[in-house]
């Protein structure tokens, strides 16, 4: 137990600098890395937890796909920091009510635990679905049994946003030639070359 | 003392002594597979290949590390000099640290976790970080532009494979990769998915940065791609790191569709030969076709490349999934 206790400060005190730097560091693309790195332990914790399906998920569509196109554009943009740093008073008032917000709520959070000491029992550990069922099993028996319309809907809502943003960005431009590989493969020598009988010194 | 001996130390020493059976030999067979790689090109253009520096020139890859070691190690003054360093480092842990997973022999694997499939696509899709941090810290054009183009094409590949790896579990029924070899007793899934195989063979290339695929360093066009500016061990790292992914993308294609340690026929001769013999037979045969491919075939045109993965290979392994899927539920054959 020791080293879990030990494991679990690790990746914590990571999760908690790290996610600090990503708004502290000078330079965006850090910021991005330091986000990588939060993400990376937060699965950590995640195995820490039982959730090893949670944790592997984690990490190949937040670290594997969607930090990659956030780097990907951060790196692509010319970010002027000091001209970010320009505006800081302006945005300020808004940004202290938003912490305010977050701060209140997260009191209340650790206030229940305080009111119902019961709570922290059912806090400390997700319920385990019984019996040698491992937790990728018991997430698709809930997901595509219990709740698979619901998870259906989910699906087609994404899709809908999907096709929406393809619409939204769509121009077609005029004047580009676009390589057809089923033209090219069925082009036959009839089609594209014509033998022509010259006569001496007449020319074609 | 004595509970402190038993209960943390003793594991703490088998654990070190696993991770170094199985790192040592990966490192030896990398140099070697360097060694091999310029041996068959050799023979495929019908050239000798190294043959100077020991018996049939066997020595060459210890000859190639002590250059690299010796080198200076050169740091461009306008690079961001961590993110440089740590680019070639994070490339060759992650190449390492996916070894723990994978089953050489029954109950041989460091760690047999029951999503070991999910991690090693995980730390497989982590490849693609060392070659954008590469890239930009360099702070140089051509190493830019060789990560956007290995970033792009990475993520590209790993949707097919996703997809090819789905149709895989379909079959078996678990996430861990002992069960899926175990399910492949009767038949290796290269035969039932073979073009799933096929399409999962040519996205390792892609995943890999080989050729004909190996764009990011294309040097035609971009020198060396996102290691331009690397010297000594940096770049040796980025190399190890680089040609340990080749056998790791290899033992996963091994798992995943030959039957990992298993004979091909369960009949005496073949089955006096032990497993680990079978997996490293079965895993060089398809580092022979990674070499084989990068003798034949030209370099693709990169639309071609984004066509191939986006046009061709992800409707074909979606429809394939949905295929497999309905097969296995109209015959009742999913696995409980």
């Amino acid at each position: 137990m020791v080293v879990q206790a030990l494991a679990f400060y690790l990746f914590a005190a990571v999760v908690v600098a790290s996610a600090m730097m990503v708004i502290a560091a000078r330079n965006p693309v850090h910021s991005v890395l330091f986000l990588i790195l939060a993400f990376f332990n937060s699965a950590g914790l995640f195995v820490l937890m039982g959730a090893e399906f949670l944790a592997m998920i984690l990490v190949v569509v937040y670290v594997g796909a969607v930090a990659v196109l956030f780097l990907f554009v951060v790196m692509m943009l010319d970010v002027d920091v000091t001209q970010i740093k320009h505006g800081f008073l302006q945005y300020l008032p808004v940004g202290v009510l938003i912490g305010l917000i977050l701060l209140i709520e997260l009191a209340m959070v650790a206030g229940a635990w305080v009111a119902v000491p019961e709570a922290q029992s059912v806090a400390q550990i997700p319920f385990s679905p019984g019996g040698d069922v491992t937790n990728t099993q018991a997430l698709g028996a809930v997901l595509y049994d219990r709740y698979v319309y619901l998870f259906q809907a989910a699906g087609l809502i994404l899709l809908v946003a999907m096709i929406g943003a393809i619409v939204l960005t769509l121009r077609t431009r005029e004047g580009v030639r676009k390589q057809s590989i089923s033209d090219q493969i069925s082009r036959r020598t009839e089609d594209s070359v014509e033998v022509k009988d010259v006569p001496s010194g007449g020319g074609v | 003392m004595e509970e402190f001996l038993t209960g943390y130390a003793l594991p703490v020493g088998i654990i070190l002594a696993q991770i170094l059976a199985i790192v040592v030999p990966l490192l030896v067979a990398v140099a070697y597979l360097t060694y091999a790689e310029r041996k068959v090109i050799g023979a495929i253009q019908l050239r000798q290949g190294p043959n100077v520096v020991g018996p049939f020139g066997l020595l060459q890859p210890l000859a190639d590390g002590a250059k690299l070691f010796f080198k200076e190690t050169i740091l461009p003054s306008g690079a961001n000099r961590v993110v440089f360093l740590l680019a070639p480092v994070l490339t060759f842990s992650l190449a390492m640290v996916a070894w723990a997973v994978i089953p050489v022999n029954e109950g041989w694997a460091i760690a047999d976790i029951n999503v070991g499939i999910l991690f090693l696509f995980a730390i497989s899709s982590l490849g693609v970080y060392g070659v954008i941090m590469a890239g930009w810290a360099s702070n140089s054009k051509y190493p830019f532009l060789g990560a956007l183009r290995s970033a792009a094409q990475m993520v590209s590949y790993e949707v097919s494979m996703g997809f090819v790896i789905i149709t895989v579990l379909l079959c078996v029924g678990s996430l861990n990769l002992t069960d899926i070899v175990l399910a492949q007793e009767t038949v290796w899934f290269a035969i039932p998915l073979l073009p799933m195989f096929v399409i999962f063979f040519i996205s390792t290339l892609a995943e890999t940065n080989r050729a004909p695929f190996d764009l990011p360093e294309g040097e035609s066009e971009l020198v060396a791609g996102y290691f331009v500016e690397y010297s000594a061990m940096s770049f040796a790292l980025f190399f190890l790191g680089e040609y340990a992914n080749m056998i790791l993308m290899s033992a996963m294609t091994t798992i995943l569709f030959l039957g990992g340690w298993l004979p091909p026929l369960d009949i005496a001769p073949l089955t006096w030969i032990p497993g680990p013999i079978w997996f490293a037979l079965k895993v060089a045969l398809v580092l022979f076709c990674f070499l084989w491919v990068r003798a034949t075939f030209p370099r693709y045109r990169y639309d071609q490349l984004m066509r191939l993965g986006w046009k061709v290979f992800l409707p074909f392994t979606l429809i394939w999934v949905v295929l497999t899927a309905g097969v296995l539920v109209a015959f009742d054959w999913v696995p409980k």
